[in-house]
């Protein structure tokens, strides 16, 4: 219950920036009590994939579904690539796996460095700190960073400033990395951020010795930042929560973690739908549910068939009455008419109105047998770690899952020894555990390729060089295809008749994200987290920022390819409830 | 060489008799030409950027992926002679909401000149319904509905001293206008008119790639900084609004696989080192520079590194290209012509490279004297 009488502020961010896409954020804010009391998030672009995609060859899939993302395309082409895979029934040389992970996890490296310390880091540097909380600004200027000697930064607010765009060393630096990451993503897929050598069936890339040693060196380098880069982090969130006691409310929601599981493992891996459980608990990322910190299931046609596509308070009309393309899954279970083989997109476009329908975005959810759960991916990273800790089942030497948490071992580099990181499962899944996360992912992502390079020049040593498989496009199939997208799960589900797409419906982590209401008033989980902040602010409703709001929205690591919107100034008292009987 | 005048060698420029006229156009914003001799950033120039066309926003992660120049040298006004840029850009912007806006709002009332407006993604036909909207960017507070991308080209374009086109889907719909969409989208050039020309004189330029190659893209804004400076030509465009001397190669006359394709040297499965237009690349009729200028660094690319060119830059892209994964029709003429001519040229070669290949017989170590 509020301790002050309510007064709510309307308060609204359009567009969101240093986001991918176009968001708005419409909050409703008690200033009296310090909180958020209400969130809309809406999504102000349509684009129509599933639309254009029908009638198309199947083999164009993955060209077509990279033009989704402009930051993580290439997790849209390699999903897809997935799903032709199983569709078409061929596995590729285990070479052509190897750099596809190679591929990977140089985006994540590239894509969580860029958003980490340019795009969200900007919540964190001292020209936004001092903006809105002079008094931590002060306190940052007066705390030792407890890792000084690993990362070179005496102070807290010396870590702030260097995070100051376009003029701080770190944030210069990361401009810099999110460089030679992406070189290491065109040696393995071409280009950035549509991938030119990526195929069903393997890839084109000409797996050479120059190859791997262009990629190695240029990953050395990124080790060598990973080792300041961590403990840099850990002294940033952890300065955070001691400065502002209570941080660890802002953006929490309760644990409800998806990940669809990243990096196939070729030795296990044949794309049939039959064994995907088996060949999905070998990936190198673990697959998973994580609900109030217990992994209900590690099962990829488990998690496949409980996916929902709830309309809610979006602009599309309903397709119940429309054609059921998939009664039955490969294995006859039977497919729920709301699961995405059997969807068809029919866009309404309307005034917006936040008590009926207000965004482009729909509500997936996750149905568990009783309800439908508003999952979230904890912008990628969150829940990647928590699956990948709770399954226990990764091992590799560079990485290691040990049922708590998750060990990274990055070997020696050009002046620092070999390191170990150990991320551990938090309390929390909230703002700050997002983002701490997601720069152990980014150490997690170069620990693991260092493996899969291993194991591609053991390839190549060996005289194995084909990097691509044969194979006939089937006049029907059903398919799909389960990946991690930098920001969180992925899908793609293809029906295909007649030697074309039927229908194809990719869902990517903003859609659970950055989903609106359900039929049932569930909120999505940015509206879900924002709605239970509390703000630390120093500025009152005139000079409101709103960061810690930016900051939880950010912490998901929005990619819309649409927006948050935020109205500054004044805001309009829109209600006051006083309650002179209980107000205390 | 006066750098005013200076043109791109070669491809003769269709604006030319234009220019002289046009040219001076520069000075009507006032930039300070003069400090260039100096070698001063010659003043400032804003750059406001609307991602929110139909796009993956691929366009500006590219942005930042460029190193000839970076951001940051246009940003900071680190290239000789350019005038420092202004970057209004949602991905960077440290503000948000209507602090953000604010800039937009001021250049559509005519507060804030001169600026380049860059608009990434396809535009949308927001008649073809009865209500709400495609694609938007902020919101009105009088009606507290969004206002539409279109809205905001139709203020800002006619302000504007010069309007980029980023990327294939805002230079020709792209991706989103392929048939059978919903939005009815399409090229800046088909909504605001081919012929179109900004206040001062300057056509709608269209940098075409999907994503646009990172370099071409900043490359093209420094050649409008150093234009608006008066320190360069007109742009130099062709008939599809590309840039010149990016554009008027072929991926194939850039490929550094032609020499495969010369000798009749196909690939038959993707992964072959060899030439790969049997497996479906479009490269010898598609203008692209991404041979020659590799992805990022240099590194990556399309077919020179193994990936099929399924003609990003063009006009008829995506549709006239697909199925990608198909020999393009026009292929199978020429390269059958080849497979003679090539066979015979690579058995000469190898006949000359044999004799290449051993040193002179003079160098051999002279023969042992015993007595």
């Amino acid at each position: 219950m509020p301790k002050q009488p309510r007064q709510l502020v309307e308060m609204s961010w359009d567009p969101i920036t240093r986001i991918v896409g176009s968001l708005g954020i419409f909050t409703k804010i008690d200033f009296a009590n310090r909180e958020v009391a209400e969130c809309h998030s809406t999504s102000s672009i349509f684009r129509g994939f599933s639309g254009f995609m029908k009638g198309k060859d199947p083999r164009d899939a993955h060209f077509i579904t990279s033009r989704i993302c402009g930051i993580c395309g290439d997790n849209h082409a390699t999903c897809a690539m997935y799903a032709q895979n199983m569709a078409f029934g061929v596995k590729p040389p285990a070479l052509a796996e190897w750099i596809v992970n190679l591929g990977e996890a140089a985006e994540y490296m590239f894509d969580h460095n860029i958003f980490q310390d340019n795009l969200v880091g900007v919540d964190y540097c001292e020209q936004l700190v001092r903006a809105t909380n002079p008094g931590v600004w002060e306190q940052a200027r007066r705390t030792e960073a407890p890792n000084a000697g690993l990362h070179g930064y005496r102070t807290i607010a010396d870590i702030m400033t260097a995070l100051n765009p376009f003029t701080g060393e770190l944030y210069l630096a990361t401009l810099a990395a999110s460089r030679y990451t992406r070189e290491m993503f065109c040696l393995m897929e071409g280009r950035h951020v549509h991938p030119s050598t990526l195929y069903p069936g393997g890839v084109g890339t000409v797996a050479t010795v120059q190859l791997f040693t262009d990629y190695l060196v240029r990953l050395a380098r990124y080790a060598e930042f990973m080792k300041r880069c961590v403990p840099l982090h850990d002294d940033l969130f952890d300065f955070f929560y001691a400065a502002l006691p209570g941080y660890e409310k802002v953006g929490l929601r309760r644990t409800l973690l998806g990940c669809w599981g990243s990096f196939n493992n070729p030795e296990a891996c044949d794309y049939t739908y039959a064994n995907m459980p088996r060949w999905g608990q070998s990936m190198f990322v673990s697959p998973g549910i994580v609900i109030d910190g217990k992994l209900v299931t590690q099962d990829l046609v488990d998690i496949n068939l409980g996916i929902r596509i709830l309309l809610g308070h979006s602009f599309y009309d309903d397709w119940t009455a429309a054609e059921t393309f998939v009664a039955h899954d490969p294995l006859g279970n039977p497919v729920d008419q709301r699961h995405p083989w059997n969807q068809t997109t029919i866009p309404h476009p309307q005034k917006r109105d936040f008590d009926g329908k207000y965004s482009w975005v729909m509500a997936p959810r996750w149905f568990d047998g009783k309800e439908h759960l508003a999952l979230d991916s904890g912008g990628g990273p969150l829940a990647r770690f928590w699956a990948t800790a709770l399954a226990g089942r990764v091992d590799i030497g560079y990485v290691r899952s040990t049922g708590d948490g998750v060990e990274i071992n990055l070997p020696r580099t050009a002046t620092l020894p070999a390191t170990t990181l150990n991320w551990k499962i938090p309390r929390w899944s909230n703002t700050l555990e997002r983002n701490r996360a997601r720069t152990y992912f980014q150490a997690y992502a170069a620990a693991c390729a260092y493996y899969f390079a291993e194991q591609a020049l053991a390839e190549l040593r060996a005289g194995r060089t084909r990097t691509w498989t044969q194979f006939a496009v089937p006049e029907e199939a059903v398919a799909c295809g389960f990946h991690e997208a930098v920001r969180g799960m992925l899908s793609h589900h293809v029906v295909i008749r007649g030697g074309k797409i039927a229908n194809y419906h990719p869902y990517a982590p903003t859609p659970w994200n950055g989903s609106v209401r359900d039929l049932y008033g569930t909120p999505g989980p940015y509206e879900d987290a924002v709605q239970n902040t509390p703000i630390f602010e120093e500025n009152g409703p005139e000079a409101f920022k709103g960061i810690d709001i930016m900051r939880t929205v950010r912490s998901f690591d929005p990619c819309l390819p649409c927006g948050v919107h935020m109205v500054l100034g004044p805001g309009k008292v829109l209600e006051t409830h006083c309650s002179p009987t209980f107000g205390r | 060489m006066p750098s005013g005048r200076s043109l791109p060698a070669g491809a003769p420029d269709p604006m030319a008799a234009q220019a002289s006229r046009r040219h001076p156009a520069a000075g009507t914003t006032g930039a300070a030409s003069t400090a260039s001799t100096a070698g001063e950033p010659a003043g400032e120039i804003a750059v406001l950027w609307i991602t929110a066309g139909l796009s993956c926003d691929g366009d500006t992660i590219a942005m930042t992926a460029a190193t000839q120049p970076s951001i940051e040298d246009l940003v900071r006004g680190a290239i000789p002679w350019a005038p420092k840029v202004k970057l209004y850009n949602p991905l960077l912007a440290p503000e948000v909401g209507d602090e953000f806006l604010a800039a937009f709002r001021r250049a559509a009332a005519g507060e804030l000149a001169p600026f380049i407006l860059v608009v990434e993604g396809s535009v949308p036909d927001e008649h073809n319904k009865q209500e709400g909207y495609w694609a938007s960017f902020g919101t009105d507070p009088a009606t507290g509905q969004p206002i539409t991308t279109c809205e905001w080209i139709d203020r800002l374009a006619p302000r504007a001293w010069a309007v980029v086109a980023a990327g294939t889907c805002a230079a020709y719909g792209g991706i989103h206008a392929m048939a059978g969409n919903f939005t009815g989208c399409m090229g800046l050039p088909d909504y605001l008119g081919r012929e179109w020309r900004s206040s001062a004189g300057v056509p709608l330029v269209c940098i075409p790639g999907c994503p646009v190659q990172p370099d071409n893209l900043t490359e093209t804004l420094l050649y409008l900084c150093h234009q608006f400076a008066g320190l360069a030509a007109p742009i130099p465009l062709d008939e599809a609004l590309r840039p010149r001397w990016l554009f008027s190669q072929t991926v194939h006359e850039g490929c550094d696989r032609g020499g495969y394709y010369e000798q009749g040297e196909f690939g038959d499965a993707y992964g072959s080192p060899l030439c790969i237009v049997k497996l479906g690349c479009w490269g010898p009729v598609v203008q692209c520079n991404v041979g020659k200028r590799g992805w990022i660094g240099g590194l990556g690319g399309c077919p020179n590194v193994g990936g099929i060119c399924i003609g990003c830059t063009m006009p008829g892209f995506p549709d006239k290209f697909q199925p990608f994964m198909e020999e393009p029709p026009g292929s199978l003429l020429s390269s059958a012509a080849l497979m003679t001519y090539g066979k015979a040229i690579k058995a000469l070669r190898q006949f000359t490279k044999d004799s290449l290949n051993k040193v002179p017989s003079w160098r051999a170590a002279p023969p042992r004297r015993s007595t």
